[in-house]
């Protein structure tokens, strides 16, 4: 899926992530002094970003509910994967197990059929 | 500068290291697959060096969602770093502003948690150095591993499915990142709507699903907090 956007585009875009994300890693550090603690309103659902951002990275890679039905390899290699990175909280077994049975699934079982 | 302790650094970044490497070749992967090319992918990783938001934003860009889109779901994936921010920031309060400047560039996942856990140890250690030796490590080998992720990412055909390697990732990060009730339902809902919004229009699925999961984990703390008291 190669992006049709022109390239001073794709600079661009790389770039203001950069600033704006740099804005936020100094914010704190800058301002201390001025400002010392996040306010309790902003901290509470700070703390949600990261499980509800990663699931909904990960789910629908793993899941869909296309009229092209469900891409059953993925599921199978998603759930393994699942249970992989449960138990070890590994990131390299976590992808070694998940890219491993999308090959099996795709390669050997899959063609079988 | 203290030597030692930017050596200790590095050492204990060492074993971290064995999750960023791969990461860093998926990113890189991720790149080549969105239509970046080597600088631009090698760009990425020096002007944005946050390895989620990258995934993220190539993903879209490489559907070509709104540039919109793509920068606001970066932000709120780059947000937790106001959290690492605020609570490193009393450790750098003597230190001149560029110094901390810089180190804010380097601010990450793995070098907050191990130079927080350093700094709270009982040994004293040169805080800017730890953090350097650490971070630094971090950066170069982020560099490095994105540029031989797109190199790899080029040249191996489409069927192997390396893009699949992405949500993989981030699935073992999000196990530990749903540490107790309220966070695990906040992945169970963002997770949920994001499947079910897959088809939204501007690829927005992802965006609606993580605020609907942040909204449900902050619904469950209060059930959750007086279930946790019920049995004293």
């Amino acid at each position: 899926m190669a992006t049709s956007y022109a390239d001073p585009l794709v600079w661009g875009v790389i770039l203001v992530i950069g600033v704006l994300t740099y804005a936020i890693r100094l914010s704190f550090i800058g301002l201390f002094g001025y400002l010392d603690e996040i306010p309790p309103r902003l901290e509470r659902p700070l703390r949600y970003v990261p499980a509800a951002v990663l699931a909904a990275l990960v789910l629908p890679a793993f899941v869909t509910l296309n009229a092209g039905g469900l891409a059953v390899e993925k599921l199978v290699a998603g759930g393994l994967a699942a249970v992989v990175a449960w138990r070890t909280e590994n990131v390299f077994a976590t992808m070694a197990v998940g890219m491993g049975t999308l090959w099996v699934a795709r390669f050997l079982l899959l063609p079988a059929l | 500068m203290d030597r030692e302790d930017f050596a200790r650094g590095v050492r204990e970044v060492a074993p971290l290291l064995l999750g960023v490497a791969p990461f860093g070749l998926v990113a890189g992967i991720a790149a080549a697959n969105a239509g970046l090319d080597l600088t631009q992918a090698v760009g990425m990783s020096v002007i944005v060096f946050a390895g989620a938001s990258q995934l993220a934003a190539l993903d879209l860009i490489g559907r070509d969602a709104p540039l919109s889109v793509v920068v606001l779901t970066a932000v709120v994936i780059n947000l937790r770093m106001l959290m690492y921010s605020a609570s490193i920031a009393p450790h750098f309060r003597t230190f001149a502003t560029r110094l901390k400047a810089g180190l804010a560039y380097l601010l990450t996942d793995q070098a907050y948690a191990l130079s927080i856990a350093s700094y709270r140890g009982e040994r004293s250690v040169d805080r800017a150095a730890y953090y350097i030796g650490v971070a630094l490590t971090l950066w170069v080998v982020w560099q490095v591993t994105t540029a031989a992720g797109v190199v790899l990412g080029t040249g191996v055909p489409d069927a192997w499915g390396l893009e699949f390697a992405v949500p993989l990732v981030f699935l073992a990060l999000l196990v530990p990142a749903m540490e107790d009730g309220p966070t695990t339902v906040a992945g169970l809902a963002g997770g949920t709507i994001a499947v079910a919004g897959a088809g939204l229009p501007l690829n927005l699925g992802l965006l609606v699903g993580a605020s609907v999961g942040i909204v449900a984990g902050l619904v469950a703390e209060r059930p959750m907090e007086v279930n946790a008291t019920d049995g004293h």
